[in-house]
């Protein structure tokens, strides 16, 4: 008998049992949908991640005023003891490799323009802010060095803070607003960022001079965090190192005495959020795992349950005439028309949520071949063993014995 | 006439565990073509192992049997599927057709397993619609196995025995899942094929008046051939057929023959 004969045998013989058939291609739709999804969903977080990392600056290291080892045990928290200066900052600027400063020091302030008001986060910062975030302004300028120097009253906009106070698309450059009693002029808007890396959103805080800050409104001497910039990625331990020694002498630390300071670079940050992107991407690799099994669970057991009814349609076609290996490529060919199928069907569907996610969600889902190929042949190989098995069992009974299955 | 069939010193032995049971104990007989042969015997005589060997679904433990002249005692599994495809013609009792499958479909199978000279697609169309005609099934070749009763159920197998034309029709209990009056229908039928077609027919029953359609009597008893003889006042099923009282409609009639203008 040919093989285009038994093809045909095969197919009529799915054909015939229709719900049989969708039931089993439903179990493989399932196990490969489902790691096509989960796995496009963890690989688009992951990529997603290191996207706001990226945007976040390069070769960006942060300064925090770091917890003061008291001499009773008891610490405080990051910042507690607040003993970055911006005369540590200005130190700074002449570190080997280092090519932009910035203070950061920030407070939650009121800000009035007509009859629109908003509560934000008000950080006094230096010039140097849109080059170290890579950050461009979208109206107006930023403010200069001179405006840091007289602690000039003049103010840069979030995209939010702006369009929330003048309306979207108005430039409102030059226009004066109320920070809590005193007048400022707005000197530009920054373009939009989004949220950052630890959520926060970017968009919604604005930035006058450090001196105006500290000397106008919040009365303090210290900043909390320096931003410095290092030249480049290469440039990051000559800069740390510097960064450290300069500090610890202008601090008047010595030899055996703890920093006073963090020093944070984006790579720990990267390195902390790939790690928890890699669980998050462990974790659904895991369910999908569980729902291949599921899936081939399912396969299984309509391949069993309908042992009784095949057996007795595999004495049959013995009986009349049918050689054992007929039967056995029929049901390998029955098994693998599933398994294409419901394996191509399964493709299909985890490409369409992931899709869906990448199109409602912003969500950058990529589909690794190997989770693919590991889905399907997974599923392939449960359904085809399955399938083949039992009939397997089946074909080496004598024709009577098969025929009269109970 | 030609011997179709000749089993010689017939035995068979089966091991159940640590003893063994010794289903044939020496049988030798042949069989002519175009004879309509009866085997009876109680239950555990041998009659069904004689015919699994007969029928080729098994091989005798020691013994020659010879189909068309040809030894088949000594081949293997798929040389003895050759010869059930081609020499042999199957009934059952369960009637065994596919289910979900068309009763054109279920007479076509044994041709899709043709190995020697396969026929075409329109070929075995045709020949499956003349085997169920010659049933008396034409019009239903369409309905599947649950849309007929089971004397149709059991015309369709026959028609499925007879679409290779063997040498010979093996029927196991064919009437032991039917009722009386389409019990003489399918002896109708064979005694038909066998006197106007001239098939052989072997058929394996526990029913004396079952047997009394046959032209020739075998009686098994513990695995031995206990008689051999001619059926002496044959019965005619066409003639009881005729004396009967006309059938009951069909309780499942064809959906073209429920037309409500016919009530």
């Amino acid at each position: 008998m040919s093989i285009l004969m038994t093809i045909r045998i095969a197919l009529k013989a799915l054909g015939r049992n229709k719900m049989r058939t969708a039931l089993t291609m439903l179990g493989m739709i399932i196990g490969v949908a489902a790691v096509i999804a989960m796995v496009a969903l963890g690989t688009g977080a992951q990529a997603m991640i290191e996207e706001q990392v990226r945007t976040a600056g390069t070769n960006l290291i942060t300064v925090y005023a770091g917890s003061f080892n008291g001499p009773g045990g008891a610490r405080g928290g990051a910042g507690s003891s607040s003993r970055l200066t911006p005369e540590d900052a200005e130190s700074l600027r002449d570190v080997p490799g280092v090519q932009y400063v910035a203070e950061s020091a920030s407070t939650r302030l009121q800000l009035i323009h007509g009859n629109q008001n908003w509560n934000t986060s008000v950080e006094g910062t230096s010039p140097d802010l849109p080059a170290i975030r890579s950050w461009p302004v979208k109206y107006g300028s930023f403010f200069t060095d001179d405006d840091v120097r007289t602690a000039s009253k003049v103010i840069v906009l979030g995209s939010n803070v702006s369009d929330t106070l003048f309306g979207e698309g108005v430039d409102p450059t030059d226009v004066q607003i109320r920070v809590r009693n005193h007048v400022f002029r707005v000197l530009g808007v920054m373009s939009s960022k989004g949220s950052s890396g630890g959520g926060m959103n970017m968009d919604d805080q604005v930035f006058i001079p450090h001196t105006t800050l500290l000397k106008r409104i919040t009365g303090q001497q210290f900043i909390q965090r320096i931003y410095v910039s290092a030249a480049s990625a290469d440039a990051i331990p000559t800069v740390i190192s510097g960064v450290t020694a300069t500090l610890r002498t202008a601090h008047g630390l010595a030899d055996g005495d703890e920093d006073d300071f963090m020093i944070q670079t984006l790579d720990d940050i990267v390195a902390l959020r790939t790690q928890t992107t890699a669980t998050m991407t462990n974790l659904l690799a895991g369910i999908a795992g569980v729902s291949l099994v599921v899936g081939g669970i399912g396969i299984m057991n309509i391949m069993l349950v309908s042992v009784t009814e095949r057996t007795r349609e595999i004495g049959l076609r013995l009986a009349i005439g049918a050689r054992s290996f007929d039967v056995l490529l029929q049901f390998l060919i029955e098994a693998i028309v599933i398994s294409i199928v419901g394996g191509a069907a399964g493709i299909a569907i985890g490409y369409l949520v992931s899709e869906l996610l990448r199109i409602y969600q912003g969500m950058a889902a990529s589909i690794p071949i190997n989770a693919v190929l590991i889905a399907v042949l997974f599923s392939a190989g449960v359904g085809i063993f399955f399938g083949f098995y039992p009939a397997r069992k089946a074909a080496g009974l004598d024709p009577i014995v098969a025929l009269k299955f109970e | 006439m030609s011997v179709v069939m000749s089993v010689r010193d017939l035995t068979k032995i089966y091991r159940m565990g640590d003893h063994e049971v010794r289903a044939l104990r020496g049988v030798s007989l042949e069989i002519r073509s175009g004879e309509f042969v009866a085997v009876t015997g109680p239950s555990g005589s041998g009659k069904s192992t004689f015919m699994h060997i007969t029928g080729c679904l098994d091989r005798p433990t020691s013994g020659v049997y010879e189909l068309d002249g040809r030894d088949v005692s000594k081949l293997t599994k798929d040389e003895l599927a050759v010869v059930r495809n081609q020499k042999i013609g199957f009934v059952f009792q369960g009637f065994n057709l596919l289910s979900r499958t068309s009763a054109l479909d279920n007479v076509e199978l044994p041709m899709l397993y043709r190995s020697e000279d396969p026929f075409k697609a329109a070929e075995r169309h045709r020949r499956a619609l003349a085997a169920l005609d010659s049933v008396g099934l034409g019009q239903r070749y369409h309905h599947m196995p649950n849309q007929l009763s089971g004397g149709q159920q059991q015309r369709v197998a026959i028609a499925r025995a007879l679409v290779n034309e063997p040498s010979i029709l093996l029927a196991d209990e064919p009437t032991g899942n039917l009722d009386t009056r389409t019990s003489i229908e399918v002896m109708g039928i064979f005694q038909r094929l066998n006197a106007e077609q001239g098939i052989t027919i072997v058929l394996i029953t526990h029913e004396m008046d079952i047997a009394e359609y046959g032209t020739r009597l075998i009686r098994f008893r513990d695995g031995r051939m206990v008689a051999d003889q001619p059926v002496l006042h044959r019965r005619n099923a066409a003639d009881e057929l005729a004396a009967l009282p006309p059938p009951e409609p069909d309780l499942i009639p064809s959906p073209a023959e429920t037309e409500p203008a016919a009530h």
